[in-house]
């Protein structure tokens, strides 16, 4: 008992460190960002915080009102339901290919598919929006010449969004794809050479192998992915600024508008909070998902 | 030897104290391509005023807003910024900047009526005066002349109707794909000037409500809406126009409505075979000369500056009708002066004579902190009326419910200052 406690004191004395930055910079500001997100914070209380006024839960209530919040909603899930899985899927075929006993060249590929995710997200846009030109574009050019005709790639409010997730996806896969290298390399090739022994073709071999082995990595991707995607921004804010008619407007590209651009503080707070619980949300049921370990 | 080195080393010191010591250093913000121009102006201050030292720092506009606001927050203000005048109102009302109605009381060489009286107006905030113009913008018509010439027209028509009519005929005898004129959906310079245009006063009551659905502000909607809906305008953003000099010169766009920077950017991108062919001319209005947007910069004094007299020299000398002309052959920005006007170059110029007169028209948007995010209201509703098959009148409808929505709390402190916003005590 007494032995116990002393262990348990020693414990916390060396999580004491660690537990004072994490409520310093951690716990304390998201305490603070709460409390903000109940008052009508913004310009005039910048000057003055005692015009800041408690307002409780109003700013919810308007956000749930305001029809821009739903458009950012709207948006952002489609951009999570169609990109994120996309995405996890481009970036297993890549990592398939490159892993594939065949392929020559293995680090050339591998670093050339990772290459978009360090190059600057500024001077890739530049080139997507020439490729998305649509008299310009060789992406039209292309779609013309084959007869299927000329899309208005960031000028229609239907196309938007569809061009921001191809760049997005294009931007992003290469880091899930090492992961899922990683994921491949450590499966054992015993297994594929008993099945082959078997008779098992190239789709159950990786239906019953490959698949089930990956579901650890895989539910890593997903629930980072996701939480990635959740918070889209760049993409949309250097590209289209949230255009046109809204259709890629985020919801955090509305966060940091009503923040940082109109400095309505306490709204933006509520924003953040908003998002959060969405992503919990979201995280708890993927994890709910997860296949059940034998 | 040591006794050599150390005598040299208290020379260099005292020389450089001897300077340094007595001098007063004011930090200057100035922005984007201004702060690259400015500073053979600046040395000049300093060789008149050896007493003072001017740090200049260049702010780039995209970030300039927010680090205003982080500055004043963080207690780190410089002592002389220049500020885009819509921003004016805001900084005010904050406490940021200091009044400048004794300073100008005491120096006759900076007289309110030797600007223009519609840019001067920008910076008087519940009648006091926080900014001295330093460079004006306004919006006028930049059009191919050869273009026009084939409708029967040899100018631009002073009035709605007749510009109406030129760019229909334009249309009819158009080039396939070619627009009489650009006016990018996501730009609130254009709707908001017409609307000042038709008499609409933009906001009512001391800007405590929006003026969207009286009779003035949708004469012009409707007006602008008609532009896009009969194809005289593309239904484009800015960000979808992938070269705007490559397009004018290809006649694809026949007319732009634009700044004068564009002065400088229309000569050096245009192939030299067009250079003859294309001039500016000023806002039509609905019946005669429209008004246009005061835009352009002011100098302003932080009121947390600890030398306000010697940042007020500098803005002074920034100011005199000499250092206005030189400034704009530096940058190419329009001198705010009336004297410096006299200028051999400017007066030359008969693409920016267009400008000299519609500086005498030119009127200042709603002067209220909330500006910038009406006008970002105002376009989103010209985008829905355009491309979102909203009707006028509930894009006009919506756009009022949000701008008052938006101006609450502005109602608010005016209730409770008693009618004005400036007089309160800092923290």
């Amino acid at each position: 008992m007494n032995v116990e406690r002393r262990q348990a004191r020693a414990a916390w004395g060396f999580l004491l460190p660690a537990v004072v930055l994490l409520a310093a910079f951690f716990v304390l500001p998201v305490l603070a960002a709460f409390g903000l997100s109940l008052t009508d914070f913004d310009v005039y209380a910048v000057a003055d915080p005692s015009v800041a006024r408690f307002v409780g839960i109003d700013n919810y209530l308007h956000l749930f009102e305001s029809p821009v919040f739903w458009a950012a909603l709207r948006n952002t899930f489609y951009f999570v339901l169609v990109g994120g899985p996309l995405s996890v899927a481009t970036s297993l075929a890549a990592a398939l290919l490159v892993n594939g006993r065949l392929t020559r060249w293995k680090g050339f590929f591998r670093s050339a598919y990772f290459a978009p995710v360090v190059t600057t997200l500024v001077a890739v846009a530049i080139v997507w929006r020439y490729l998305y030109h649509p008299v310009f574009g060789p992406i039209d050019q292309f779609l013309d010449w084959i007869g299927i005709g000329r899309v208005d790639w960031l000028g229609s409010p239907d196309w938007a969004m569809p061009a921001i997730i191809i760049l997005a996806v294009w931007k992003n896969f290469g880091y899930n794809m090492l992961i899922f290298i990683a994921g491949l390399q450590a499966i054992p090739d015993d297994l594929y050479d008993a099945a082959e022994l078997d008779g098992a073709s190239w789709w159950q071999r990786f239906r019953h192998i490959t698949l089930p082995m990956l579901a650890p990595t895989f539910l890593f991707v997903a629930i980072v992915t996701m939480i990635g995607y959740f918070q889209l921004f760049a993409e949309p804010y250097v590209m289209t600024q949230g255009g046109p008619l809204r259709s890629t407007l985020s919801v955090v590209l509305f966060m940091y508008e009503e923040g940082f651009r109109w400095w309505r503080i306490g709204n933006a707070a509520a924003i953040a909070f908003i998002l959060f619980a969405i992503m919990l949300v979201a995280t708890l049921v993927q994890f709910r998902l997860r296949p059940k370990e034998d | 030897m040591r006794a050599i080195a150390l005598a040299a080393t208290c020379l260099l010191l005292a020389c450089g104290g001897a300077g340094n010591n007595a001098a007063v250093t004011l930090r200057f913000w100035a922005m984007g391509h201004e702060a690259e121009v400015v500073a053979p102006l600046v040395r000049e201050f300093e060789r008149a005023h050896p007493g003072i030292r001017v740090d200049l720092q260049q702010i780039p506009w995209t970030a300039a807003h927010e680090k205003l606001l982080t500055a004043y927050v963080g207690n780190a203000t410089p002592d002389v910024a220049q500020l885009g005048n819509t921003w004016v109102p805001e900084l005010a009302i904050l406490h940021a900047i200091a009044p400048l109605d004794s300073l100008l009381r005491a120096s006759p060489d900076v007289p309110p009526a030797g600007f223009f009286p519609g840019i001067w107006d920008t910076n008087v905030i519940e009648g006091r005066v926080f900014g001295i113009p330093w460079y004006v913008d306004t919006r006028l018509i930049f059009y191919r002349t050869d273009l026009l010439a084939r409708t029967g027209s040899k100018q631009m028509p002073g009035t709605w109707a007749g510009w109406r009519q030129v760019m229909e005929r334009l249309h009819s005898d158009g080039k396939p794909r070619g627009y009489p004129l650009l006016m990018p959906l996501n730009e609130w310079a254009q709707p908001v000037l017409l609307a000042l245009q038709a008499g609409s006063p933009i906001l009512k009551d001391g800007g405590r409500y929006g003026a969207f659905t009286d009779s003035a502000f949708a004469h012009a909607f409707h007006f602008y809406v008609g532009l896009y809906r009969d194809s005289l305008a593309p239904k484009v953003a800015n960000t979808e126009v992938a070269n705007l000099y490559q397009d004018f010169a290809r006649g694809m766009i026949a007319s732009y409505i634009t700044g004068p920077y564009n002065l400088d950017e229309f000569r050096k991108r245009l192939p030299d075979s067009l250079q003859d062919r294309w001039a500016t001319a000023p806002m039509p209005g609905p019946d005669g000369p429209g008004v246009s947007l005061a835009g352009g910069s002011s100098l302003v004094l932080f009121r947390r500056s600890a030398h306000p007299a010697e940042a007020w020299e500098l803005i002074r000398f920034l100011s005199a009708p000499a250092q206005q002309a030189r400034f704009f052959h530096l940058s190419g920005n329009l001198p705010a002066r009336r004297e410096a006007w006299q200028d051999s170059t400017l007066r030359a110029d008969p693409k920016v004579g267009a400008f000299r007169q519609q500086l005498e028209r030119v009127v200042p948007t709603p002067k209220v902190a909330e500006w910038e995010l009406i006008a970002t209201r105002i376009t989103e509703a010209g985008e829905r009326a355009v491309r979102g098959g909203q009707s006028e009148q509930q894009a006009l409808a919506t756009l009022e419910a949000q701008v008052n929505a938006i101006l609450a709390k502005r109602r608010t402190l005016l209730e409770h200052r008693g009618g004005q916003l400036l007089e309160w005590e800092a923290p």
